[in-house]
């Protein structure tokens, strides 16, 4: 299928995403329109969906109903097509513990239809952004839990994709390490569009341009930092507030 | 993009002891099957000569060692199966390969080819193995074609169920344990049915099918029944991966 390139078209596009298990509604009509240079804080209490959201952006889990297009192609009809531009950090790195961090990065960007001529470069510049030039030929089994979660992102941006999908990418880090990891995001933040989910309120102010809560399954609120930062909305009050009790959803000011 | 997925199947799995372990073991049980057998043929040779269509050596040496080895084979596919997929699940690797542009089917099929290059890996042991007969006399070929035939068949089978079973769980262990199970009710459904009556319970038994393959009958039926009986569990595997993605 043909894809029409403008710089107008988002990156990903979502539309009234829908999950339900059983009875449960774990995600309820999300949206989001996230482009090129957008970075995204998905922030929520355990258990409001975030998790399942970005299984549903990755294709890992069908949605109930709604769409997902990733550079306008659609997620559902033409997976393969979409997955193309997608790179995924999931919650629990995917680690082959057996494999040295070369082999195992050569194989994320052959899965990813990368042609072995561009492999060598693409290697040794995500070797460089993440720090990992000192353990390429080591096995990902014995590094330390940093070094891990760098490989495991690595995984993610090798192929230069076009939307990043990152669950919880600074959970367990070091204060160290958690500092890198932000520096990394705000650089990859520049030339593609990110979405990640957090638990630490000001790794969103530190990073991100755009904010959504989720409660419930539900958007609570959906707006630019530098929106928030002009109504000087303090964003760990707007959090207990949001999703502490029940108040209806706040409008977008995007 | 399959290709991808076997290499990276067989990089882990020789990057393990459990494969050379294997196969060495696989190679010493033959190589003295192979010796008992030799040597009850050299023992027997003379008596031969009087039959009037005596059996020849590969009758007598390289087709038990096949039939010995299909158990081998039986022993070895439920660890092998059991690292496909439940252990990826339980590695929370398998994320990364449906998050990839790769479709569940070549998932499947890229797992099930790396486990028949290892199964055919034995394979080409046991034919090194046969061929040093050469030395001292002619091989059957006929028979020796249909007895791989029949090996790899079996492994066929034995891989298509595994990766099958391997699907359902998350846990290594049930994976191993639960296929091993079913491939020794197969084997004891082989055995029981020799003194039933039932006939028909005969046939759902592969190993039955292998012994044809084992006496040299290349039957078209079972033929038949083996390649079915693959491409139905590769099927399955397919369902349930696709299913996990559709029910959570």
């Amino acid at each position: 299928m043909a894809v029409i390139e403008t710089s107008a078209m988002p990156a990903m596009a979502v539309h009234n995403l829908s999950r339900r298990f059983g009875r449960h509604n774990a995600v309820h009509e999300y949206s989001l329109q996230l482009h090129r240079g957008d970075i995204l804080g998905l922030l929520g209490p355990n258990g409001a969906g975030k998790s399942t959201t970005m299984r549903m952006l990755t294709g890992n889990l069908a949605p109930s109903s709604g769409s997902v297009r990733i550079c306008g192609v659609d997620l559902v009809a033409y997976p393969l097509e979409a997955k193309r531009y997608i790179g995924y950090l999931p919650e629990m790195p995917p680690l082959y513990r057996e494999l040295t961090v070369d082999e195992y990065l050569r194989f994320a960007a052959r899965l990813h239809g990368m042609d072995s001529a561009a492999l060598p470069a693409a290697l040794d510049e995500v070797k460089q952004r993440c720090e990992l030039n000192a353990v390429g030929k080591r096995l990902i089994g014995v590094l330390s839990k940093g070094f891990q979660q760098r490989v495991a992102l690595a995984q993610a941006i090798i192929h230069q994709p076009e939307v990043i999908v990152m669950d919880e990418p600074t959970a367990g880090l070091d204060p160290n390490q958690i500092q890198h990891v932000r520096a990394l995001i705000r650089e990859l933040g520049r030339s593609h569009a990110i979405i990640f989910s957090t638990h630490a309120l000001s790794e969103v102010e530190a990073v991100c341009s755009h904010v959504q809560i989720m409660h419930h399954g539900r958007l609570v609120l959906d707006a630019g930092l530098g929106a928030l930062k002009q109504q000087s909305e303090n964003l760990e009050t707007l959090f207990g507030q949001l999703t502490m009790g029940d108040r209806p959803m706040r409008e977008a000011t995007r | 993009m399959i290709t991808t997925i076997v290499c990276k199947e067989l990089k882990i799995l020789f990057a393990s002891s459990l494969a050379w372990i294997f196969l060495a073991l696989m190679q010493l049980v033959l190589a003295w099957v192979f010796l008992e057998r030799l040597h009850t043929f050299l023992a027997i040779q003379t008596q031969l000569t009087q039959l009037v269509n005596p059996p020849g050596i590969t009758e007598v040496i390289v087709a038990p060692v096949f039939s010995v080895a299909s158990i081998a084979f039986l022993m070895i596919t439920p660890i092998l199966s059991m690292r496909m997929l439940a252990e990826e699940r339980r590695n929370h690797t398998l994320v990364m390969l449906i998050s990839a542009p790769v479709s569940i089917a070549a998932i499947v099929l890229g797992k099930f080819a790396a486990l028949m290059v290892f199964f055919l890996l034995a394979l080409l042991l046991i034919l090194v193995l046969s061929s040093s007969l050469l030395v001292g006399g002619t091989l059957d070929f006929g028979l020796l074609c249909s007895n791989v035939l029949g090996l790899t068949l079996l492994a066929a089978c034995f891989a298509s169920l595994g990766l099958y079973l391997s699907s359902l769980f998350s846990h290594p262990a049930l994976a191993a344990l639960s296929s091993m199970g079913v491939l020794l009710f197969l084997w004891l459904l082989d055995i029981v049915a020799l003194d039933v009556v039932a006939h028909s319970v005969r046939y759902l038994s592969i190993f039955q099918h292998f012994e044809n393959f084992n006496l040299g009958l290349i039957d078209t039926f079972s033929l038949a029944f083996c390649l079915l009986f693959v491409v139905a569990f590769l099927a399955l595997t397919m369902r349930q991966l696709d299913r996990e993605r559709l029910h959570g």
